[in-house]
């Protein structure tokens, strides 16, 4: 584990930086105890865990601001972390570093009903906008699954994407502006009120930046006005090659779905037995594809997917008949992690990305893998945008699992950069994909991305070690492929 | 397309000019169609042509994504696109025979933009060649990608000052199944509230402009929903083909408005922000977020209005640019653009001073 493996904290540093933050921050908002530091050692990725030397709980804006320059004068690594819901490792703890929890930045500033946008402080919880805009007919977009717990800006620092991202986009396009430091306490407002602003687009960079470039303060985010109603279909196949295609139909039909999504037979039967939403247990993968909007559109919505989909060969067609079913169409693919966590002790969640027409040569490839390696894997896809969730199961009190399970990740994410795709598609890089990166980019990209993380953080404290590898890291990893060895494990570090 | 000459040459000269360039410390002004050889600050250095490097390189309609050279010109894209019951979402006006590089490099959207999204947002990857002559990939050809920072993104409107765009990836949409423009007499405060309530209300509106007391709005989308819409809204029905038209002259500024003697500034503002009180005739669009201004008024004056209303003014075309053409940025932010400026273009070669005089 990281742990073992991680140095010592300074002592001295600790003390100057304990004391210097007390000079501002009250006791409770300042936690350095083994047992006070203990909850923040990891984040939804937990099989990577590092306390802390310190975690600070800024009330204000203010007070982050000081926090930051105080880093900056000690050379103190800091990492920014908002819910600690993200799954690659990004809120990771530095050993000799403070975690910044935004956590306490909590309250929605504005909501514009006319112009429909919110302002919020960074730790708003995603769903929270929702449900401060809904009195004005408005919700915002961006759904992660997480989004009861996540905050809008760990949302900005991943680019969180979602069930419904290829009708409404991504958290990169919900978002007008942003107030942010740098490490030195420089104030950015990037982004505005209108929908551009001069100069280079740092709203774009900085969003899925991972918290190496800046710590956001404050979102402005673009609310929409609350479809009236939805409607899903859900249709089985009797091979994936068929329901690949139907996708591509839907598409090439000229309907942009609000969702649609796959699953395949050993995603619906290891849910079906929790959520009971009545899938087709002998098809070998269902598709749910949602129409939302106004009746009208709905209608003449749902009629043209029905009429693609049964001319794409699905076995079996249903239209949901009321919102109840339509809950229940969602009910299994909304469990399937938490069911892969039921059937199974543990499980690997990989977040590859790759062009829908490859989908049918991907999932045999990976059921020739789940053989090869003699591990289960349930896949489960968000198919309008081609992004593939496989959830491998293991177990990893078996020994040699855990490595088989690494392999078999590696394996699939050299395959999705293969095909055309990338190691991740909402997830993050995090520390957990940093040899991904040394696969997927050069080390002139690699190059570039190190120069823009200098641009804005010269001697590199915020967040390092994530995001983007050192060419150290690759170079090592391009030795090891060199001298045909057994790979270390790509796409995974140790646990 | 007639090409005498192998693609791979065509980028071994660019990366040759380059590297010349960057050795000598000599500026270089890249071009596409040369349509837009008007926007932004004045062109400077020797021209680096980028029109021969062109073509659609992969295209598969149910993919949602093509990818093409950045000398494609911008209509045989579209041409391409269109043949498969597709579009760039964005509508870019051409102004000229522009090339997809230009497009991007430009960054600017048109009538589409509120409702759609800019160029920058459906941008998914990008090839280019950095001011060393590095050539770089990044982002890629699916919708979903957060590996690496998004380089890609940073290209859109960044006027060729970090990068010569090779090769672009998009995001395309279906085209629209059914389309209506309805046109209302309104005052420009009437059409401000009206179009920011009906923004609010789910309505399928793709573009709105309002001039001179006449608000044009277009709705797309699926037949029943614009059906729907149009019986919501009122308003007098404008023939197709006469809307069409339309918006084009909106798009490619050629309608009468932009004929205009003063200089003509670009307001990016919130979109109910009220009427600027400043001399000079005035045309809205994208639900009320871009304001057209032909006014002979101050530069600070124009400015200081369109901070005000949470925005930025840009000077987009004039005959004198003395007062600059972009907002000034903060000192935090210039001093984060001059050091992304070096990053990617070290010897400050690629468009120097094309967007600010420092970059």
């Amino acid at each position: 584990m990281p742990t073992s493996a991680a140095p010592a904290p300074d002592p001295a540093l600790k003390a100057k930086l304990i004391g210097a933050l007390s000079a501002f921050l009250p006791a409770s908002a300042l936690l350095h105890e083994r047992e006070d530091v203990q909850p923040y050692e990891c984040d939804a990725l937990s099989a990577y865990r590092q306390l802390p030397m310190a975690v600070a709980l800024p009330a204000t804006e203010a007070e982050v601001q000081r926090i930051l320059t105080t880093c900056d004068a000690l050379r103190v690594p800091v990492v920014a972390r908002g819910a600690g819901t993200g799954l690659s490792g990004g809120a990771l703890p530095h050993y000799n570093g403070l975690v910044l929890s935004l956590a306490r930045l909590t309250r929605i500033l504005d909501i514009d009903p006319a112009a429909r946008s919110a302002r919020l402080q960074t730790g708003v919880r995603n769903q929270a906008i929702s449900d401060a805009a809904a009195p004005f007919g408005l919700y915002y977009a961006p759904d992660p699954s997480s989004q009861i717990a996540c905050s809008i800006g760990g949302n900005v620092a991943e680019n969180a994407g979602g069930m419904h991202c290829l009708k409404y986009g991504l958290t990169v396009h919900n978002i007008l502006k942003l107030r942010a430091y740098t490490i030195e306490g420089e104030l950015l407002e990037i982004g505005g009120d209108g929908l551009d602003a001069a100069g280079y687009d740092l709203l774009a960079l900085l969003t899925g930046s991972e918290g190496l470039l800046a710590v956001i303060t404050e979102v402005t985010v673009r609310l929409l006005p609350r479809p009236t109603r939805a409607q899903c279909i859900l249709a089985a196949f009797n091979d994936v090659v068929a329901a690949g295609a139907a996708v591509a139909n839907i598409i090439s039909a000229g309907i942009i779905p609000a969702a649609l999504e796959m699953m395949d037979r050993m995603t619906t039967r290891a849910v079906e037995p929790f959520v009971k939403a009545g899938y087709p247990l002998d098809a070998a993968a269902i598709l749910l594809c949602e129409a939302d909007g106004n009746d009208a559109e709905i209608v003449e919505q749902i009629e043209l997917m029905k009429r693609v989909i049964e001319c794409s060969g699905a076995t079996e067609v249903r239209v949901s008949a009321s919102e109840a079913e339509r809950l229940r169409f969602w009910a299994g693919r909304k469990a399937a992690f938490p069911a892969a966590g039921r059937i199974s002790p543990d499980y690997y969640c990989m977040d590859g990305t790759i062009p829908k027409k490859a989908l049918p040569e991907v999932l045999n490839a990976i059921a020739q893998l789940s053989e090869k390696y003699g591990l289960a894997c349930m896949n489960v896809f968000h198919a309008g945008d081609g992004n593939l969730h496989p959830l491998i199961l293991y177990d990893a009190n078996r020994p040699g699992e855990l490595a088989k399970t690494e392999q078999f990740g590696a394996e699939i994410l050299r395959l999705s950069i293969a095909v055309g795709g990338t190691i991740t598609g909402e997830h993050g890089v995090g520390v957990e994909k940093l040899d991904g990166m040394c696969m997927q980019f050069g080390p002139l990209e690699l190059q570039t991305f190190l120069a823009i993380k200098a641009a804005f953080d010269e001697h590199a404290l915020l967040n390092p070690g994530k995001a983007v590898p050192t060419l150290h890291r690759c170079a090592e990893l391009g030795g090891m492929h060199v001298h045909g060895g057994a790979e270390k494990f790509p796409g995974l570090a140790r646990f | 397309m007639q090409r005498a000459q192998p693609l791979s040459e065509i980028v071994d000269q660019l990366v040759q000019r380059i590297s010349a360039a960057a050795a000598q410390g000599t500026p270089l002004c890249i071009r596409g169609g040369g349509s837009k050889g008007f926007y932004g600050e004045q062109p400077r250095g020797a021209v680096l042509a980028t029109g021969a490097y062109r073509g659609i390189i992969d295209y598969a309609p149910s993919e949602l994504v093509v990818t093409a050279r950045a000398g494609t010109p911008l209509a045989e894209l579209e041409a391409v696109l269109a043949n498969e019951g597709q579009m760039l979402a964005f509508e870019p006006p051409h102004f000229g025979p522009a090339t997809l590089g230009g497009c991007v490099a430009a960054g600017l959207s048109g009538p589409r933009r509120a409702n759609a999204g800019a160029v920058r947002d459906f941008v998914l990857g990008v090839r280019l060649l950095d001011g060393m002559g590095n050539d770089l990939s990044f982002g890629g050809q699916v919708m979903k990608n957060v590996a690496g920072f998004d380089v890609s993104r940073l290209m859109a409107g960044a006027l060729g000052t970090l990068g010569v765009l090779l090769e672009v990836s998009l995001k395309v949409l279906p085209l629209p199944k059914a389309q209506a423009t309805l046109r209302f007499e309104l005052s420009a405060a009437d059409a401000i509230e009206s179009m920011n309530r009906w923004a609010g209300a789910a309505h399928p509106i793709s573009a709105t402009r309002w001039n001179d007391g006449e608000l044009l709005a277009r709705l797309s989308g699926a037949g029943a929903a614009v059906e729907a819409a149009a019986r919501a809204l009122g308003g007098e029905r404008v023939d197709e083909q006469h809307a069409a038209a339309s918006w084009l002259a909106v798009r490619e500024h050629s309608e009468p408005y932009f004929e205009t003697q003063f200089p003509l500034w670009r307001l990016s503002v919130k979109s109910t922000s009220a009427m600027p009180d400043v001399p000079g005739a005035q045309l809205i669009e994208w639900g009320g977020a871009l304001r057209w201004l032909a006014t002979d008024a101050d530069t600070h004056r124009v400015r200081a209005i369109a901070s005000t209303c949470g925005g930025h003014a840009t000077l987009f075309r004039a005959s004198d640019k003395a007062a600059g053409v972009f907002a000034p940025l903060s000192p935090a932010l210039m001093a984060i653009h001059r050091k992304l400026k070096r990053s990617l273009d070290p010897k400050g070669i690629l468009n120097p001073g094309r967007m600010y005089p420092d970059l």
